[in-house]
């Protein structure tokens, strides 16, 4: 170790918030991680002009003077991948909470604390490969067996060429423990641990890219029927206060069938980070029957913790999750809310003082959110594996007004727009995603998996539905003019239709035991009984019966309580719904039919 | 303005004399040395009256200081400035603040003397770590149909009044505080009252109000008033916050906070972005008022293993009515739900005017059902919801065709709607329902509806309560 001279050490000369200048600039370089006066507050450089060097720090900036001292650590802000992020709730530069608790108790303070990851804590290492084999990085070294339900893949760090020479055998281990060691072409050894360390702003290396194909099932009808997503996948939900976005982005969380769930909470409320860190560890997984917690890692940068924290934190989620896609896993990366970070940047952006572009907003608005999003991606990993990144971010216009800078631009990189309605929100039908404004690329991407999973009509289906209920918008136009009394039957049946895909298929409650969550099989037989009983009612209009008939049969009662009344995966009950809708709509056209049962 | 008597080390303190310039309520100090960012000022003007300041940017040259006080009157050669060394911080004991008034940064404004038993507290608090909190769960009821009944309040709620000006939000404010009663335990508990450019009458009618109901002794009153200076409202919550946090976590008590009226909070901070020359964003607010009222709103919850509570009832008045208004927008992107006021409902005579349609509250679902308040609760709430929604749709249809050409379906919607005003919403000011009367009230009223309009709860329900409530109507 040298010793620091004066001279060598910038010094703080001007303080505003978050942002700091220190100068001399030279001695640091763009994007390094710096320290901050004994406190060692957490900062990073973001502007080198001349010799002033910008620092944004992580952390409260107040008591702060200038001719504090900066220790660059020359090393970009990065995060530590290893065993021990599952379970765990960081904030947005990866201090562990729990620890930080510990330290500190029920508040927050500033400074630096501890590793991201235990160092303490023994993992059970099993070697998957022999000495003398050639390494590079990406290439899966060992496991651990992290949770019940995850095993972590140890891959070979960044940079790592050469000949495994030393790998150790099974046993436990610590973080501190070296697990292998690899010599390079040069001959120089390289000791390898179970973590290792990522710039959190470079996206990992992957050997290709495929088209997503799989949905990526949640469980939420209006999602994985109407618009699904696929894995590997981006979606956006955009929504006023009050209309769903949190909640849905809990329901995908808890049900998504992806392997690992990264959630970040960025610039929103603590309680709802409690939320999840109290449902979590008693919820279960429906697919492992495992704790959701043990597959969860959570990033939590509250609305009234440091801005700049919160700008980081989408950041250090989007490398978590893509460290486990490079162990061939699906993951799908929760952001709540992108908006908050776009702020973030808007509001550094300001202190720097530099020229806005819309509504305050830096003109590099677009090109970071296309350059998040196309994180996403179902890839080949360097490992030979499979593994994707599904993005899914909340956004929050201001005044739910979609033409604002954030849902524009975010609308360009999204495949999947689940536009959340405030009117629908406000007659409490949830979730609130407006059937006429959303939309899916991936419907065609998926429909050959629902067809072998369902039904070959699954796709004819779903578009019928969707058909009817744009019908319906048009009808209503008219129904706000004349009242439903004023539609012929033909057309009051495309409003009836309607509403039993709306009432009985797309609301949803996500507080409700049984209907929270909706395995495919049972998705499509809804739906399936609903279209049934529409196309039957064609029938009876045909027929020229009062449409009314139709809708007090009996059956109608079970196709409105279906969603409820039939759990899990059966399907008996829904082909008993079909046959009575057969019989009783049959009943009716027969007596219509025999004039003396008319009086 | 008596000066506050300092008890801050005073070699961390220094003095200059003299401002480089005077912009706003902005000063700006050159040639100081050994200032921190955010550290309190003190500014003496020529005739020898003390104004608090606060540091906003700081150089090595130069410092740009908020005067909470405003500047007019400062002259630039003769005003000395000093420097404490320290953050904004206040000393509160519980013996010592409550049943008493403060103005709005803390200094006694009842004659007494000003709190010194205890450690001085950073007025900006610090973030709770998520890990450390618990969730809200605990039901409170208020007495007030539209709240229990459809957007439950519960203890360690952040839940606001969207008002507009001339709306009774002060009267609905009133009113929870007197009825405000928690099911499950009887906890020692403290009303922390914080006034920001309110009339001298609004906030006497508070004190009032307090006095009547007998809890004066359990509040604490921190006024900045409608002629008070304008920057000053820009601590004044912060004071009340701290005052609120130590008596929760430190003292167990249950506290609910007032706090009114933000729109004048807001206001205040806009005028100090403006003049720093910044770059607004919407409506010449600052882009980081979201991240400025989150500091606000974030203070209230509960902590594990603390038996205290911080509940925030904060009341704001939307410009022109509008809830897409930067202020109500950005607070209802923070808070747990908001209660929203409606001149319309307003002028039919209705009180509280309530609209639940825009109103809510976020943590309901957890203080609700079966051994907290009735298991019936969120079924009734939704289908009143529901049946509400659709029944304002057929009010508009009928003022197009008329209420004759109505359906015989829309003809019952559209006596719901005078129903649901008339008998849910409204009620009397000392008018204190207990959440089962509210609750089968609901009921009274969605049966009113052909039972297959009733969607959003079950044929149990239905058989269990709606068909008491008929027995109930016929006695
Ligand atoms: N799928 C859903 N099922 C039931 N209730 C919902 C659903 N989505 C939203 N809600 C209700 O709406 C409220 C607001 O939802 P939230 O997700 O917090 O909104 P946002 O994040 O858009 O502000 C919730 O507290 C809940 O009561
Ligand atoms: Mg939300």
């Amino acid at each position: 170790m040298s010793l620091l001279h004066d001279e060598q050490t910038p010094i703080v000369s001007y303080v505003s918030g978050p942002v700091v200048k220190a100068e001399p600039g030279h001695l640091l370089s763009m994007n390094e991680m710096v320290e901050v006066g004994e406190e060692r507050l957490v900062g990073e450089v973001i502007g080198l002009d001349g010799n002033t060097a910008t620092i944004q720090v992580y952390e409260d900036t107040t008591g702060l003077r200038p001719g504090t001292k900066v220790f660059g650590q020359r090393m970009n802000l990065f995060v530590e991948l290893g065993p021990g992020l599952i379970g765990q709730i960081f904030d947005g530069i990866q201090r562990p909470l729990d620890f930080l608790k510990e330290k500190w108790g029920d508040f927050i303070r500033r400074g630096k604390t501890v590793a991201a990851l235990s160092r303490e804590k023994v993992w059970e290492f099993v070697p998957a490969l022999e000495p003398g084999v050639q390494i590079g990085p990406g290439m899966v070294l060992g496991t651990v067996k992290e949770t019940e339900a995850i095993v972590h893949k140890v891959l070979a760090p960044p940079g790592c060429h050469g000949t495994l020479k030393v790998i150790a055998p099974k046993g436990r281990y610590t973080l501190e423990d070296v697990i292998a060691e690899v010599e390079g072409p040069s001959g120089r050894v390289e000791k390898i641990k179970m973590f290792h360390r990522w710039p959190v702003r470079v996206s990992r290396p992957y050997r290709k890219r495929f088209m997503p194909s799989v949905p990526l099932l949640t469980g939420q009808r209006v999602i994985d029927t109407f618009f699904p997503i696929a894995k590997g996948g981006t979606a956006a939900i955009p929504g006023g206060f009050g209309t769903g976005k949190t909640v849905t982005q809990h329901q995908l969380s808890k049900w998504a069938d992806a392997d690992i769930i990264i959630y970040i909470g960025c610039g929103e409320r603590g309680n709802e980070m409690t939320g999840v860190l109290t449902d979590f560890p008693r919820l279960l997984d429906p697919r492992t029957k495992r704790p959701l917690i043990e597959r969860t890692v959570l990033i939590a940068n509250t609305s009234d913790m440091p801005v700049a924290a919160r700008e980081a934190s989408i950041y250090t989620g989007i490398t978590m999750a893509e460290y486990f896609r490079d162990q061939g896993y699906d993951v799908a990366l929760m952001a709540d809310s992108t908006s908050r970070w776009a702020e973030a940047l808007r509001e550094i952006s300001g202190r720097l003082e530099e020229m806005p572009a819309e509504e305050g907003f830096p003109a590099y608005l677009a090109s970071r959110l296309a350059a998040f999003y196309e994180r996403a991606g179902r890839v080949e990993t360097l490992s030979g594996e499979k593994g994707s990144v599904s993005l899914i971010g909340a956004v929050s216009p201001p005044g739910g007004d979609f033409s604002e800078p954030v849902t524009m631009h975010t609308k360009r990189f999204v495949q999947c727009f689940w536009a959340l309605d405030k009117e629908l929100a406000s007659a409490r039908y949830f979730p609130a995603i407006n059937y006429l404004e959303s939309y899916s690329a991936y419907i065609s991407a998926v429909s050959s998996w629902w067809e072998e999973k369902t039904s070959a009509e699954w796709k004819k289906l779903r578009d019928d539905a969707v058909e009817i209920l744009q019908e319906d918008a048009k009808l209503q136009n008219i129904v706000k003019l004349l009242g439903e009394d004023a539609l012929p039957d033909d057309q009051r049946m495309i409003i009836e239709g309607a509403k039993l895909i709306k009432n009985d298929f797309l609301q949803q409650s996500a507080f409700d035991p049984v209907d929270t969550y909706c395995q495919p099989i049972k998705q499509y037989y809804l739906l399936k009984v609903i279209m049934h009983f529409v196309d039957r009612m064609r029938d009876v209009v045909m027929a020229r019966i009062p449409l009314f008939r139709a809708m007090n049969l009996p059956v109608v009662e079970k196709i409105h309580r279906a969603k409820y009344s039939i759990e899990g995966e059966e399907v008996e009950p829904f082909l008993k719904i079909l046959e009575e809708t057969d019989q009783q709509i049959e009943e009716l056209l027969k007596r219509s039919r025999e004039p003396e049962n008319e009086a | 303005m008596k000066p506050e008597t300092l008890r801050h080390d005073h070699d961390l303190q220094v003095e200059f004399v003299g401002l480089s310039r005077i912009q706003g309520p902005l000063v700006v100090i050159e040639g100081i040395r050994d200032v921190g960012f955010g550290e309190r000022v003190e500014i003496v003007t020529s005739t020898g009256d003390t104004r608090q300041g606060r540091v906003l940017a700081i150089s090595r040259q130069a410092a740009v200081v908020e005067v909470f006080h405003g500047t007019s009157g400062l002259d630039q050669e003769r005003t000395r400035v000093r420097f404490l060394g320290r953050p904004f911080e206040i000393i509160v004991s519980k013996d010592e603040i409550l049943g008493r008034i403060f103005s709005g940064l803390g200094m006694p404004l009842d004659g007494g003397p000003a709190p010194f038993q205890g450690e001085p507290r950073n007025v900006n608090g610090l973030p709770i770590n998520p890990v450390a909190r618990a969730y809200p769960e605990d039901f409170i009821q208020t007495g007030i149909s539209t709240i229990d009944g459809m957007n439950t309040l519960v203890r360690g709620q952040k839940l606001p009044i969207f008002s507009g000006s001339g709306l009774p939000h002060n009267d609905l404010a009133m009113q929870i505080v007197r009825q405000a009663r928690i099911l499950s335990e009887e906890t020692s508990f403290a009303i922390i009252f914080a006034a920001m450019g309110v009339r001298h009458d609004e906030a006497e009618a508070f004190r009032r109000n307090f006095e009547e109901s007998g809890v004066l002794n359990n509040v604490a009153m921190f006024l900045n008033l409608a002629d008070d200076p304008a920057v000053e409202r820009l601590i004044a919550p912060r004071v009340a916050l701290t005052a609120a946090e130590y008596l929760a976590f430190e003292e167990d008590m249950h506290v609910l906070v007032i706090l009114t009226d933000m729109t004048n909070y807001c206001e205040a901070l806009r005028e100090v972005a403006t003049s720093k020359g910044e770059v607004p964003s919407r409506k010449g607010y600052p882009g980081y008022l979201y991240s400025d009222l989150a500091s606000i709103y974030e203070r209230a919850g509960r902590i594990h293993g603390r038996k205290g509570s911080v509940t925030q009832i904060p009341i704001l008045t939307m410009p022109d009515d509008d809830i897409t208004h930067p202020i109500p927008d950005l607070t209802g992107y923070i808070t747990e739900g908001q209660i929203v006021l409606d001149r319309e409902l307003f002028r039919k005579g209705i009180y509280p005017p309530v609209n639940v349609l825009p109103s809510l509250s976020r943590l309901m679902s957890d203080g609700i059902g079966e051994g907290k308040t009735r298991e019936d609760h969120r079924n009734i709430s939704s289908q009143l919801y529901a049946a509400y929604a659709k029944s304002k749709q057929v009010e508009r249809l009928a003022s197009i065709v008329g209420e004759e050409d109505l359906s015989v379906v829309d003809k019952k919607y559209f006596a719901f709607s005078r129903e649901f005003e008339k008998r849910f919403v409204h009620q009397g000011r000392d008018e204190n329902r207990s959440i089962s009367e509210t609750l089968d009230l609901g009921w009274d009223l969605v049966m009113m509806l052909p039972e297959s309009e009733l969607v959003r709860v079950t044929p149990q329900e239905i058989e269990k309560y709606g068909k008491a409530s008929h027995t109930r109507n016929q006695e």
